[in-house]
């Protein structure tokens, strides 16, 4: 079924969700995106001590889209070191699901910050520097006041 | 599946499609012409105009037939701003309008003309004072919904339009989503010009008409024939004026039995979603409200993915999500009722027909249930006001 014009791929990650949830006491966790425009991811990583990624977890506010990508992207960086999980981008995540609606690009861009949010996150709890990350800019895990509307 | 979007369109009566269809194939004759095949055409057109003008309390003369509501708004709007240009630009609106409305406005606004956008109260209720309290001596319009497309809410177009008359200030409201629901008098109410579009009473799509009062001096639409006494050319719709005129005879027949039944079942969807499902309130006045109209906000989700989840349940429904329209805001008129943003992602409105069931209702608390339950699940808005409540 293709509701949205979403690809079979967008709705079996909606529907099946892969990795929903938290992680206790994770490495990593990165919050990114705001309510005000409908989108928030939260990704908590498990890195072991060689920098691997043991598991990925996530929760997200937002559409089929936002829910897709995210599922995608823990599924992408589950197995994986820092350096590879780095090279996910937005773009591997959209390839991963056979694409989405123009509208909808957006999403990816917002679960590659969230991957980045959670490894800025990992590098600051052990003060280590991560070569090529920098902070993410909507990254609103900390301190941010809520806007008043 | 289970149809609850008939604020977005209906199921075309078929007693509508069959008063239609010989004059597609039989008395395809147009309108315009002499001979006997023609005047059938132009016959079944006045026919339409006459129970359409007798619905209302209007006089046939004053309707005039449309592609539908949003050309309606356009004509109303842009040509009453021009004709009474000489006596001043000011219009008076109000900010929960449909966008065919809201969008005129500020076309208008780019061309000389100034629009107030009247609040609304929490329940989407226009204040009259509020209205009266706008006018200036160069306002030239003042144009109300009859009810809102989204929250349901019916606005006091009565108190409106008196005061508009008393201060001789043209009246518009769009009645697109009133007009067949529930009862209306252009002449008590004092309205001088009604929107009103065909597919959301179980008429035809690309059909409407436009009220215009006797006397109002409002400019030609579309300049060509004399079709429509010269303000609104084109050769008429025949099927579709048609299909119109069964669907209003049919929506006034109907209107008591069905407004006294969708309210009840309207009323029972809204107490088992309230008290069924946390964290959750209707938008919209509960009782100045169409029979028809259920809007619900669920907090910390989403509404595309409820409605995509409802879709994969046979459910049809839809939300003041920003994912639903496009762009990043959310729905104009919840934010003009005072919801945040998040609050009017997670919106949900459900609009009943006649054919609507109770178990249908049933179905679809159920489900609405698991799917509210399963979003709140994922979502991390819903994780951290837990966590504060643990607190």
């Amino acid at each position: 079924m293709e509701a949205f014009m979403y690809s079979e791929k967008v709705m079996d990650h909606f529907q099946n969700p892969r990795n929903v949830g938290e992680i206790e006491n994770a490495s990593g966790v990165g919050t990114v995106g705001n309510a005000k425009c409908g989108d928030i991811m939260r990704m908590f990583l498990d890195i072991d001590e060689n920098g691997v990624i043991r598991e990925a977890k996530f929760k997200t506010f937002g559409c089929g889209a936002a829910v897709a990508t995210s599922s995608m992207a823990t599924e992408l960086v589950k197995g994986k070191t820092i350096e590879e999980a780095l090279k996910v981008t937005n773009k591997a995540v959209m390839e991963a699901l056979d694409g989405l609606p123009p509208v909808k690009v957006h999403c990816s861009l917002l679960a590659e910050e969230a991957i980045h949010a959670a490894l800025w996150d990992y590098a600051e709890k052990n003060h280590i520097t991560i070569e090529g990350l920098e902070k993410p800019k909507s990254d609103i895990s900390e301190g941010e006041e809520e806007e008043e509307y | 599946m289970i149809y609850l979007d008939n604020a977005a369109t209906t199921r075309t009566a078929p007693e509508v499609v069959d008063a239609m269809l010989p004059y597609f194939t039989r008395y395809y004759g147009n309108a315009s012409t002499i001979y006997t095949l023609g005047s059938e055409s132009k016959k079944a057109v006045n026919n339409a105009r006459e129970i359409i003008a007798g619905s209302l309390g209007a006089k046939p003369e004053e309707i005039y037939f449309t592609a539908g509501g949003s050309e309606s708004d356009n004509w109303a709007i842009k040509a009453a701003a021009e004709a009474y240009s000489a006596k001043g630009k000011h219009i008076i609106t109000t900010k929960i309008e449909h966008h065919a409305v809201l969008h005129t406005c500020q076309y208008l606004e780019k061309n000389g003309y100034e629009v107030t956008y009247l609040d609304v109260d929490r329940d989407g209720l226009v204040d009259p004072e509020a209205v009266k309290a706008a006018i200036r001596p160069d306002t030239i319009l003042i144009s109300v919904m009859f009810a809102n497309n989204e929250i349901g809410t019916i606005e006091p177009i009565g108190e409106i339009g008196a005061i508009a008359k008393e201060k001789g200030i043209l009246f518009h409201t769009d009645a697109v989503q009133a007009f067949g629901q529930i009862p209306i008098n252009v002449e008590e109410l004092n309205i001088d010009m009604l929107s009103a579009s065909g597919h959301k009473l179980n008429g035809p799509k690309g059909i409407g008409f436009l009220y215009i009062r006797r006397g109002v001096k409002i400019r030609s639409f579309i300049h060509g024939g004399a079709q429509e006494r010269s303000r609104r050319a084109g050769t008429e719709n025949v099927p579709g004026i048609v299909g119109l005129g069964v669907a209003v005879e049919r929506a006034m027949r109907i209107m008591t039995e069905k407004d006294k039944r969708e309210t009840e079942l309207r009323d029972y969807l809204i107490g088992r979603i309230e008290k069924e499902i946390p964290y959750c309130w209707l938008n919209g006045h509960r009782t100045k409200r169409l029979p028809g109209n259920v809007n619900v906000s669920f907090k910390y989700i989403e509404g595309e993915s409820m409605l995509i989840m409802l879709d994969m349940k046979g459910i049809c429904a839809s939300s003041g999500s920003a994912c639903t329209s496009g762009s990043l805001d959310p729905s104009h008129v919840l934010l003009a009722i005072g919801l945040k943003h998040e609050d009017a992602h997670g919106s949900l409105r459900l609009t009943l027909s006649e054919e609507t069931t109770k178990e249908e209702l049933d179905t679809v608390v159920e489900e609405l249930k698991a799917i509210v339950a399963r979003l709140r699940d994922m979502s991390p808005l819903y994780e951290d006001f837990i966590k504060s409540q643990k607190q």
